[in-house]
């Protein structure tokens, strides 16, 4: 029996909540818990022992670091790591169609698909094998609590509680549904390859229909149609949520896995920090030897809580980071220097005394001595059970900033005794003076 | 010679400050406000002082009657039972100021290099009722502006001028003959108002210049701008009090039983008062630590005013004109913007707007 497991990574048009910080890195390859997000997807389906490959499919053009990243990943887990690009979006179920080929050689039993911008405690082993349990199953995926006022900013499931046969199913509906959503990650048994075909041909012949019914101009219904029958047309475009899963619930063979595990999308920058709690707290089972430790009798600064510490990191033994903190590679942090609830990532040098809370500093960052870098967080309300992420919009109503955590794009230079409060500065910034509640183009 | 010191009331503009202490009694450069004053008039050799004040500060007689006795000046407290302005206290003290000699009388709030020697001569040499002394403001529209000659007799007085006349101010320091009191009614009466405008007509007033400095410190903003000027001041006269030392910057005052730590940076413009601990790594500008406070490693305070026996945490900062009360306590890692805040209060969430802490 053989297992493969498809990411989908995206490309440069998504993650655009993400900027400035996917200005200059792919988010898939951003650090949470201080390793490249989709690392912990490529971990948790290395946990799976029928595994053979791993194909990362995405519309990127893949640079050197991206190279090496696939490189490094497949030597570490013994594992064969592709990654196939999409010349177009051609969304969640129309790029595994497409790449059906390679997906589909070697026969696997069972097909792992993971949204690569979402953040979990996955717990593939038992999912697959709940997956293999099921009557005739052709997609199983996962599902969490939400609650009911955030549920309809996700994919809604609704199930037969017995059977975990999905009966309903809704993408981000306009009312309530279902408190019970999806997580972005399925198991596919090849089945569903024809199931797609199925209906990329139905989806074609309504398109077509429509075209004959509204056009009545005949040179520009030839153009539709050879738009249809060339390779990657629009009915290529197909939405495993809201083409496919909504048919399997009628049909069946759609099944709801129900985790009670951490999960979280990581749509924008605030999500990384939240996300990058709660990574940290996974590594006390998965990694304990990742987490720092404050060292008794050593001179090394304090640790509070959960930190990742690059090994290649410099920091002053006075200072004092934690909890939540990622410090990746080559970071310096001067005396006197306390950092909460951050991401510092490679390269950023942090003079003495200073104060970082709530923000994410990007590459090469420079901050002097006594400055304060600052965010709001935006966690998840802390007073409700399987509460998520509120994705607030960047300005309120009246036109202000909404508090948020603070990001300083890659090379931005911060003087000393400056204060930088939830604000968002652009790359290459060099900044003079304060700022509170803005964004610094 | 005698002094009369208005000293009026509660000092409502300078609180949260005047919660815990009569406002001549708050401390400007390590030195109770009014002791400025004292030292001052001590010095030109005055030996009587009256305090014109409009409620009874049993502290504030305690406390100067040591300085008092030790200078050898006698203290006289004179009370108000109703709000009687700026000229009626010199109507109530009428008993005390009686005689051939003129007498100085001065607002509480006024620091400057007081010139009371030169009013002395300059007072004699013009032979009329009044000296009252005149300072240059940048921004005269806000002041009642003194117009006067080219030998100092005024002529008259217009009241927050809406075009330029003159940059030149009253700076709430006088000289005046006994013979002024008759000019005075035992009721509410305003010197400026009232008084002088009627000298200035009989040609009986004089403005004499001041060199130098000058500021009402009744607010906190204007406390802090003058204690920039009072240290600047120091600076100028090379004054050995201004500390020394590669973690200061520019002027710095620091009483003798203070202690700060390693790898500050303090200055321009701080005065750290008795028994005030400063730890590692604090950076210091612009602000005023009065006695007992103590500020923790690696904090950041710029424009404040830090009242007595206060605790600020680690990795604080405040800025934008924060005065705290007295025992107040900051936690660790807040920020405050320009807060207000009363005594005995317990901070433990960030001030981002500036506001009053009740």
């Amino acid at each position: 029996m053989l297992v493969k497991a498809v990411i989908l990574v995206g490309g440069p048009e998504k993650g655009t909540r993400f900027r400035p910080l996917s200005l200059d890195t792919p988010k898939p390859l951003f650090p949470v818990g201080g390793v490249p997000m989709i690392q912990h997807h490529i971990e948790a389906c290395c946990k799976i022992p029928e595994l053979k490959e791993i194909l990362l499919v995405g519309y990127f053009q893949p640079n050197e670091h991206w190279a090496q990243f696939v490189t490094t990943q497949a030597k570490l887990n013994n594992v064969v790591i592709r990654y196939l690009q999409e010349f177009a979006a051609l969304g969640t179920a129309g790029c595994i169609y497409h790449f059906r080929d390679q997906i589909l050689n070697g026969s696997p039993e069972s097909i792992v698909l993971m949204n690569g911008d979402v953040c979990a405690d996955f717990q593939l082993d038992a999912m697959l094998a709940f997956h293999r349990q099921q009557d005739r199953p052709v997609l199983t995926l996962m599902g969490t609590e939400a609650v009911h006022s955030q549920s309809v900013h996700f994919g809604c499931i609704v199930e037969n509680k017995l059977t975990h046969q999905v009966k309903h199913y809704v993408e981000k509906p306009e009312s309530y549904v279902s408190s019970l959503i999806n997580c972005g990650v399925y198991i596919l048994s090849p089945e569903i390859f024809n199931i797609i075909a199925t209906t990329i041909k139905a989806k074609t012949m309504d398109d077509l229909s429509e075209d004959f019914s509204t056009l009545s101009n005949s040179s520009s219904r030839r153009v539709s149609r050879q738009r249809s029958l060339s390779g990657a047309s629009v009915s290529e475009t197909l939405s495993l949520e809201n083409d496919l899963i909504t048919r399997l619930a009628v049909t069946g063979g759609a099944y709801v896995y129900y985790t009670q595990g951490w999960w979280s999308q990581i749509k924008t920058a605030g999500a990384a920090i939240y996300a990058n709690r709660h990574c940290l707290k996974l590594y006390h089972n998965a990694h304990p030897s990742w987490l720092a430790q404050s060292e008794k009798g050593k001179a090394g600064p304090q640790i509070i809580g959960d930190v990742f510490i690059h090994e290649s990191a410099k920091i002053h033994p006075s200072a004092v980071i934690g909890p939540n903190v990622s410090i990746l590679s080559h970071v310096e942090i001067g005396a006197g220097t306390r950092i909460r609830d951050s991401i510092i990532l490679n390269d950023v040098v942090i003079d003495e005394n200073c104060c970082i809370l709530n923000s994410i500093l990007g590459w090469g960052s420079r901050i002097g001595s006594w400055s304060r870098i600052e965010g709001t967080p935006n966690d998840p309300n802390p007073d409700k059970a399987f509460a998520k992420l509120e994705h607030m919009p960047l300005f309120s109503d009246s036109g202000f900033l909404n508090p948020s955590v603070t990001i300083l794009g890659a090379k931005v230079n911060v003087p000393s005794e400056l204060m930088v409060l939830n604000s968002i500065v652009l790359p290459n910034k060099d900044l003079s003076h304060s700022y509170k509640n803005q964004i610094i183009l | 010679m005698k002094a009369l010191i208005l000293v009026g009331g509660y000092g409502t503009r300078l609180r949260p400050l005047t919660l815990s202490r009569p406002k001549p009694l708050v401390e400007f450069c390590n030195k109770p406000m009014l002791y400025h004053q004292i030292l001052a008039l001590h010095e030109a050799g005055v030996t009587h002082i009256i305090l014109a004040v409009s409620y009874r500060a049993e502290m504030m007689e305690k406390e100067l009657t040591d300085l008092a006795s030790k200078l050898g000046v006698k203290m006289t407290y004179s009370l108000e039972e109703e709000p009687l302005g700026t000229a009626g206290p010199l109507a109530l003290a009428r008993d005390y100021l009686e005689g051939t000699e003129p007498f100085f009388v001065l607002n509480s709030d006024v620091i400057c290099d007081f010139p009371f020697k030169d009013m002395i001569a300059f007072h004699t040499n013009h032979g009329a009722e009044g000296t009252l002394v005149v300072t240059t403001v940048a921004e005269p529209s806000k002041y009642g502006v003194v117009l006067y000659n080219e030998i100092g007799r005024i002529d008259s007085f217009v009241e927050k001028p809406q075009e330029f006349v003159s940059n030149k101010i009253n700076a709430g320091l006088y000289m005046l003959s006994p013979s002024v009191l008759k000019r005075i009614p035992l009721r509410p009466t305003s010197i400026e108002k009232d008084v002088f405008p009627g000298m200035a007509d009989q040609k009986q007033l004089y403005a004499m210049e001041l060199k130098g400095y000058w500021m009402d410190i009744g607010q906190p903003r204007d406390y802090l701008t003058g204690m920039c000027l009072y240290l600047t001041s120091l600076h100028r006269r090379q004054s050995g009090e201004l500390s020394t030392g590669s973690q200061f910057v520019g002027s710095v005052l620091v009483h003798e039983t203070a202690q700060i730590g390693q790898n500050c940076r303090i200055g321009p413009n701080v005065v750290i008062g008795p028994n005030v601990i400063v730890e590692d790594g604090v950076r210091v500008q612009r602000t005023t630590l009065l006695g007992g406070s103590k500020v923790r490693a690696y904090s950041m305070l710029n424009d404040c005013i830090i009242g007595w026996n206060c605790d600020i945490g680690r990795w604080v900062r405040m800025e934008n004109v924060c005065v705290l009360g007295e025992d107040v306590l900051v936690k660790d890692e807040l920020y405050i913007n320009g807060g207000f805040i009363l005594p005995h209060k317990e901070i433990k969430v960030s001030v981002l707007e500036p506001q009053i802490i009740m």
